[in-house]
């Protein structure tokens, strides 16, 4: 029997995934040039990208904004590739890489927050090196959190970015014969970085580029964690488009959307400007390459990346715990290295809401990954007996949700969807959430299903079994270990949603991030702990189960977990 | 042609909203039964948090109304939704039934014909209301008539470490201190509500005659009148907290700066939230507050109901119940919320009065006649333009 359903989920997959964007990227044209018909607004006109261009924080939020996506960029991708070069194969890089699915599930504004908390000048470790060793009472009026510079914003972009690389360089890393290439790199003398460097980075860096370019649009427009560590004088551009949209004026929404549009043309601009330093770069390390210098005294690079990559981690995990001690904490003045009492007060003020969030949340995450996990299955089952694998420009339809900013796409689709009268309620925030979901699930579950051993197909079908049997009784079971990594990567990623929520659920769909970070501005510590670990809680449990339950399941076959 | 007449005024009110008459209160109630009231209301405070939920737990018991607390982290996201929706033509069943709200967003939204009513004068504890002591029939200068409903009296006091300085009686004395002691004092980044409003006050006690911010801001008036507010600011910012290159993003966000040791003062617009802070192991217990010589600024919070709601009724039953002398007593109350209550002590009854003389307003709490003076706000207009000028002198070209 022919499935009559599996063929159009490519191009269904497609319609829900690239439809929201582009609508909302409509939704988002035609206010910045002064159209807003029922806000009593007609255009065209250019009056808005006027008043944009009079705004005065504006050459120094886009300043923000590039140095920001520019500097995360570079110095994650720096310290994950010398770290990669250096280190992989040894046991201390085993170690690292066994925390690497936690650190990544860490949503974003939880780790600001840890991050925050701890370098703060009133931060824990100033807590714990005062009055000892500084000799502070009071803590030091330096400014750390929200510099006007955004050092410390990219800092904490660095951190979180830092783990997603790493584990696209991974799954890059298996299809560019490493192991090899280092081997002889080593016997021909060249140093352990620098022969990687020659050798395997500019292969590897072709398989993780479109990555890179998430990492680069999204640390340009990120609004959670700007509103947590960036600086206010003025924001980066991202924070004040939706600032712009929260305004009660009109204008301000025609100054949100083109302000919008600029942010749009920042990260193509940025994208292109990239493009033009990785063809510089290869010029530049072709020449390297060939001169020959076996770069034999690299070790303290190893050094510096091992030591970046572990500050990096420690500071998730340490700001993790210190969100813990505050979130049992009674007073706890500076510098006092711990609370002066423990309670559980925090937890009970907080429990309804957070259990309300948490339902909410789970709801969402849940309903939207099933979606996105049928999605996927269907597109690569199709893949698979159509005998088409996803070509190139395939792979970058499947990045563009995750390219353009969400700063330029959300503010139309919030109109749009109002104008339709289906803006109440989670339904259109699950299709929102989708976009987002959707391209993670499937990259997550791709490389697996695609390298399942298709003699196993051969076999059932032998026995008689049908393309559809196969797919259920055979190939799913086998990748149950992959098929549930990729459903917690698309629990986090919804879990970790913030802008998508707040514009497309207009402030009545309460989720634990939303909620997390509307307590930022309260500065309430406590409260802000407990909203963080839930969130954390939430994105990190499903990664838990994946890793139990195909241990469970396998317990007496062992030799399927290998499928 | 009489008729006519009369058939239009009568017609007026039905095309503008649906069917019960907020003075009907035994329709108002039977309506709201079953009811789910959506109230957007600033979300940055544990406490406040609480109350609502506790609001909400009382109008289920009572009417089988059901209130979500809808959190901002702005007032201006609630206006800016009532907007959108009249735009894209939501005219009913909108996604906000109930704006905790006051000043320049209520005049905005009373201006543009996004709110309900006029309700607040039918509703039943109306009567308790102290309509002559406390300004809760005009706000920011703009007449209320009926189109929001009083729940909380706010004063500007400042909080300050007892341990590291005195009160202090003007806001020159303020900056005589915090030129002596940099890096101590910091205020909300404008246009947070708090930040303006620290703003408004330096300008009312800075003003010789501040009768003028009664009336709106003219582009003649708005320099020179504004002009000694920008050489105090010149003045005090570098003696700022990070130089004043960085501010807290709220009031709220001043009390963990003050239990940080960060800061020795701020400000806040309510009188026993410090001895509420204190109970909640947020701040020290040597915090107290004072006032300036001359007074401080002083004003009401509302709720308001848009014009779209769907649940006004339900709406209603809420502002009703936030009036009600059990709720405001409890707000009052510094162990739970410490606001100000709007209600007038010899309306009440000797069992309702006894709720109030029952409540121990707490360590850093200033007496009513403590408190004194209380100074008008000055017209939204000013607010306004010294927000954006703010905005452009100091918040973001350091």
């Amino acid at each position: 029997m022919k499935n009559r359903v599996l063929p159009v989920v490519p191009a269904l997959t497609l319609l829900v995934m690239l439809g929201p964007v582009l609508a909302g990227l409509y939704g988002t044209v035609l206010p910045a040039f002064g159209h807003l018909p029922a806000g009593g607004l007609v255009g065209p006109n250019l009056d808005a990208f006027r008043a944009l261009l009079d705004w005065p924080g504006l050459p120094r939020s886009v300043m923000l904004s590039l140095t920001t996506g520019i500097g995360t960029t570079v110095i994650a991708l720096a310290l994950v590739m010398l770290l990669v070069a250096g280190w992989s194969g040894t046991r201390a890089f085993r170690a690292l890489e066994r925390l690497l699915s936690p650190l990544l599930s860490v949503p974003h504004a939880a780790a600001a927050f840890g991050l925050a908390f701890l370098i703060a000048p009133s931060g824990w470790i100033a807590r714990l090196l005062s009055p000892g060793i500084t000799g502070w009472t009071n803590p030091p009026d330096w400014l750390i959190v929200q510099d006007p510079l955004g050092l410390t914003l990219m800092l904490g972009m660095v951190v979180k970015e830092m783990p997603f690389l790493l584990l696209m360089t991974l799954a890059a890393l298996g299809q560019t014969d490493a192991a090899r290439a280092r081997a002889i790199a080593s016997a021909l003398g060249y140093g352990r970085t620098t022969g990687w460097l020659k050798t395997v980075f500019p292969r590897v860096y072709a398989q993780i580029r479109l990555p890179v370019y998430v990492v680069l649009a999204y640390g340009m427009s990120v609004v959670d964690v700007a509103l947590i560590l960036g600086p206010n004088t003025p924001p980066p551009l991202s924070v004040q488009i939706v600032r712009w949209m929260g305004e009660p004026d009109f204008t301000a929404r025609l100054l949100a959307s083109s302000a919008a549009l600029l942010q749009l043309a920042l990260v193509v601009g940025a994208l292109l400007f990239w493009r033009l330093g990785e063809i510089i770069v290869a010029t530049l390390g072709l020449r390297w390459i060939t001169s020959g210098h076996r770069g034999a005294s690299d070790a303290p690079l190893r050094i510096a990346a091992l030591s970046a990559a572990s500050i990096a981690a420690l500071s998730i995990l340490l700001g993790l715990v210190v969100l813990a001690v505050w979130s049992f904490s009674g007073f706890w003045s500076f510098p006092n290295a711990l609370p002066d009492a423990f309670s559980l007060k925090t937890w009970m003020r907080q429990s309804t809401g957070v259990l309300d969030a948490l339902g909410e949340t789970a709801l969402i995450a849940g309903s939207v990954t099933l979606l996105a996990l049928i999605l996927t299955i269907g597109c690569l089952e199709a893949e698979y007996r159509q005998r088409r694998n996803l070509t190139q420009r395939g792979l970058l339809l499947l990045y563009l949700p995750l390219l353009i900013p969400q700063t330029a796409f959300l503010p139309g689709l919030q109109s749009l969807l109002l104008n339709v009268g289906a803006d109440i309620g989670r339904a259109p925030v699950m299709l929102a959430h989708l976009v987002f979901v959707l391209p993670y699930v499937f990259l997550s579950l791709a490389d697996p299903f695609r390298a399942w051993d298709s003699r196993n197909a051969s076999v059932a079908a032998a026995l008689g079994a049908s393309p559809d049997g196969i797919l259920w009784r055979v190939r799913l079971p086998m990748l149950l270990r992959p098929v549930l990594t990729a459903v917690a990567v698309g629990l986090s990623v919804s879990v970790g949603q913030y802008l998508p929520t707040l514009l497309i659920g207009g402030g009545r769909v309460a989720t634990l991030t939303t909620e997390a970070v509307a307590l930022t501005s309260g500065g309430d510590r406590r409260a802000i702990a407990v909203w963080g670990l839930m969130q954390t809680g939430a994105a990190l449990v499903p990664f838990a189960l994946a890793l139990i339950i195909p241990a469970l399941v396998w317990r007496n076959r062992k030799g399927l977990s290998h499928g | 042609m009489k008729s006519l007449a009369l058939l239009a005024a009568m017609a007026l009110p039905l095309a503008a909203h649906a069917q019960t008459d907020p003075a009907d209160w035994d329709a108002v109630t039977a309506a709201a039964k079953g009811q789910t009231v959506y109230w957007n209301a600033w979300g940055g405070s544990t406490t406040t948090n609480d109350f609502i939920a506790w609001i909400g737990a009382k109008v289920q018991d009572e009417y089988g109304v059901t209130l979500e607390h809808v959190k901002l982290t702005d007032t201006a996201d609630a206006v800016t939704r009532v907007l959108a929706e009249k735009q894209a033509g939501t005219d009913t069943d909108g996604a906000i039934d109930m704006i905790w709200i006051n000043g320049a967003n209520f005049a905005a939204m009373k201006d543009a014909g996004l709110l309900f009513g006029p309700f607040a004068e039918q509703l039943p504890n109306w009567q308790y209301v102290d309509v002559d002591g406390k300004t809760v029939q005009t706000d920011f200068t703009v007449p209320v008539e009926g189109f929001e409903s009083p729940w909380a009296m706010a004063q500007v006091v400042f909080d300050y470490n007892s341990e590291v300085l005195e009160p202090m009686g003007s806001m020159q004395a303020i900056l005589d201190w915090s030129t002596a002691n940099p890096g101590r004092f910091t205020y909300p980044q404008p246009p947070d509500f708090l930040g303006t409003t620290f703003l408004k006050q330096v300008l009312v006690d800075t003003l010789v005659d501040a009768s003028v911010l009664q009336q709106p801001a003219t582009d003649d008036n708005y320099e020179d009148v504004t002009a000694p507010l920008w050489a105090y600011l010149d003045a005090l910012t570098p003696t700022l907290w990070r130089q004043g290159r960085a501010y807290p993003a709220t009031g709220t966000a001043m009390f963990p700066l003050i239990a940080d040791r960060e800061i020795d003062l701020s400000i806040s617009f309510s009188p026993g939230a410090a001895t509420a802070a204190i109970a909640n192991d947020e701040l020290p217990d040597t915090v107290r507050t004072f006032v300036l010589d001359k007074g401080t600024i002083g004003n009401a919070s509302f709720v308001a109901i848009p014009y779209n709601s769907g649940s006004f009724e339900g709406a209603m039953v809420v502002a009703n119940a936030l009036l009600s002398p059990e709720a405001q007593a409890r707000a009052q109350d510094p162990n739970i919320l410490g606001y100000g209550t709007v209600l007038a002590m010899d309306k009440l009854d000797a069992d309702q009065k006894a709720l109030f003389d029952a409540l121990d307003l707490g360590i850093a709490t200033l007496s009513p006649e403590e408190l004194g003076t209380v100074q008008a706000e000055p017209h939204p207009s000013w607010m306004t333009r010294i927000s954006d000028d703010w905005t452009a002198r100091y918040g973001v070209a350091q």
